[in-house]
């Protein structure tokens, strides 16, 4: 009981040192700047303690269960795993982590509302939840498949830089034949996909791997994993705007 | 009665959100590596408080996340517009010290990036120090949020932007130590944390609404983009500076022995 109290005081430190730059310097730039007050800051200020409360909870439920759980099983596969299972595993973890990123539901939903006011998708709720719920999904397949591009790639020692410039040509070459409105949103979805929970998981497929595989070195080979889940869903997430439309 | 139904929907909608990572894990650990589950006891209480914990960070990410950045932007234009109808990039100076200011407070204190730079000083046998990646990963972050408000205030098309963006970190690759290559790539993706995105994206959004002329539809999405794209580029420059500086000192203090003797 007392570790799990000294746990929880632990974490909601942690969460409300992530809130302090941010109200820091909102505080500065509306006390010292714009000499205005916050509006609704009652309501704002109950939804910033909902914050600091869910991000604490969240942090300290993946740290006691799935965290150790899905390190284990990454360097257990990592170490000697067949490659079609590795393969597998190393979709699912991907899929399976950004579809519940926090991060990226809060932007789909934010995509969702301005594309029905913008006439875009029906205004409807059901039809601002589904195009949200797609977006999702979408982005969780292109992060899969980013896990199983970086992790075929540390097997086999491919340089990074051309995969990753190669992507860049890809997005590039995309763009222009993509609908405008979509173009912004699949820009942004590369930094959102790893936050919260994708990055310490994948992070530890990949330096178990480079680890456990002769010749490769954790530096050059460990790190990486991370810019293919930021890059490939920009070219999924155009490729659906072009089917879409 | 409606904040208990607005607890039950969230509390629905997260469980369907985190259930598939449970499954990926629970199928592997089981049915294709053949253990059993260790510490259940703790799994299941983990997974709990994932989903209350969850639940409650939706609830307040409408109620403030997103009411932040969205009045800030709005107080922000409404404080720098000028009188004329036309819109003037340098009205808006505030927007931007606001934007880079909000990316750099962020971005340093973020704990995915603080481990990452940590390991990465370890890996490179200290040639990297921690201190400065952050920063220099921060500065990366504030500029690129930055340019992103100035690029929505003007108006002009965001992959001229990323797509020169991308020329550069392209050409710094080729000008780069090897090892430092796949750091750089991955900083960019670390630095966008969960409390962060919401409050840039929603900054974005409501200065594409209240700068006039721009449709959030096409102008207000990209800053986020920016926020992964520049610190590449930060992260690049750092480490071409770093080795440049120990040769240079290297060099300096060859010098400096020689003349002693």
């Amino acid at each position: 009981m007392a570790r799990f109290i000294r746990n929880l005081a632990k974490g909601i430190l942690g969460a409300i040192r992530d809130l302090a730059p941010i109200i820091l310097v909102i505080a500065f730039f509306q006390i010292v700047v714009l000499q205005q007050p916050f509006p609704n800051l009652g309501s704002v200020l109950v939804g910033l303690a909902c914050v600091i409360a869910g991000l604490t909870l969240f942090i300290q439920g993946l740290e006691s269960g799935l965290f150790p759980l899905g390190e284990e099983i990454a360097q257990e596969f990592a170490a000697k795993g067949s490659l079609p299972a590795l393969v597998a595993f190393a979709f699912c973890l991907g899929f399976g982590t950004t579809v519940a990123e926090p991060a990226l539901i809060a932007v789909a939903a934010e995509a969702a509302d301005v594309a029905s006011e913008a006439g875009a998708i029906l205004g409807t709720e059901s039809a601002r939840a589904e195009y949200a719920f797609n977006l999702r999904m979408v982005v969780a397949v292109s992060v899969g498949a980013a896990i199983v591009i970086g992790v075929v790639r540390i097997i086999k020692g491919w340089p990074i830089h051309w995969l990753i410039i190669g992507g860049y040509v890809t997005v590039t070459l995309m763009t222009p034949f993509a609908p405008e409105e979509i173009v912004g949103v699949a820009y942004d979805s590369g930094g959102v996909t790893t936050s919260t929970i994708t990055v310490p998981l994948v992070a530890a497929l990949g330096i178990g791997l480079s680890m456990a595989i002769k010749g490769r070195n954790p530096m050059i080979d460990g790190f990486g994993l991370i810019a293919f889940a930021s890059l490939t869903p920009l070219v999924f997430v155009l490729a659906y705007g072009m089917v879409m439309s | 009665m409606e904040i208990l139904s607005t607890l039950g929907e969230t509390g629905i909608s997260t469980l369907r959100d985190v259930a598939p990572i449970i499954a990926v894990l629970v199928f592997f650990q089981v049915v294709v590596l053949r253990r059993r589950l260790p510490h259940l006891g703790r799994i299941v209480r983990g997974f709990v408080y994932v989903l209350i914990g969850l639940t409650l960070f939706l609830i307040g990410l409408e109620q403030a996340l997103f009411p932040i950045g969205e009045t800030m932007a709005k107080q922000l234009t409404a404080a720098s517009a000028g009188t004329s109808t036309e819109v003037r990039w340098d009205d808006y100076l505030l927007v931007y010290a606001f934007a880079a200011a909000i990316g750099f407070a962020t971005t340093v204190a973020e704990p995915a990036l603080i481990s990452v730079s940590m390991k990465a000083e370890e890996v490179s046998g200290g040639a990297l120090k921690a201190r400065g990646l952050r920063i220099a990963v921060a500065v990366g972050v504030a500029v690129g949020v930055s340019l992103g408000c100035f690029r929505i205030v003007t108006g002009t098309p965001l992959p001229w932007y990323i797509v020169v963006a991308y020329l550069i970190v392209i050409l710094q690759t080729f000008r780069s130590a090897r090892s430092i290559v796949p750091l750089a790539y991955d900083s960019g993706g670390v630095t966008t944390s969960t409390v962060t995105v919401p409050v840039v994206a929603a900054l974005g959004l409501g200065l594409a609404s209240s700068v006039p002329g721009r449709s959030p539809l096409i102008d207000g999405f990209g800053l986020i983009a920016f926020a992964s794209v520049f610190p590449i580029m930060s992260v690049l420059g750092y480490a071409m500076i770093a080795s440049w500086r120990t040769r240079r000192r290297d060099a300096g203090n060859d010098t400096t022995d020689s003349s002693r003797n």
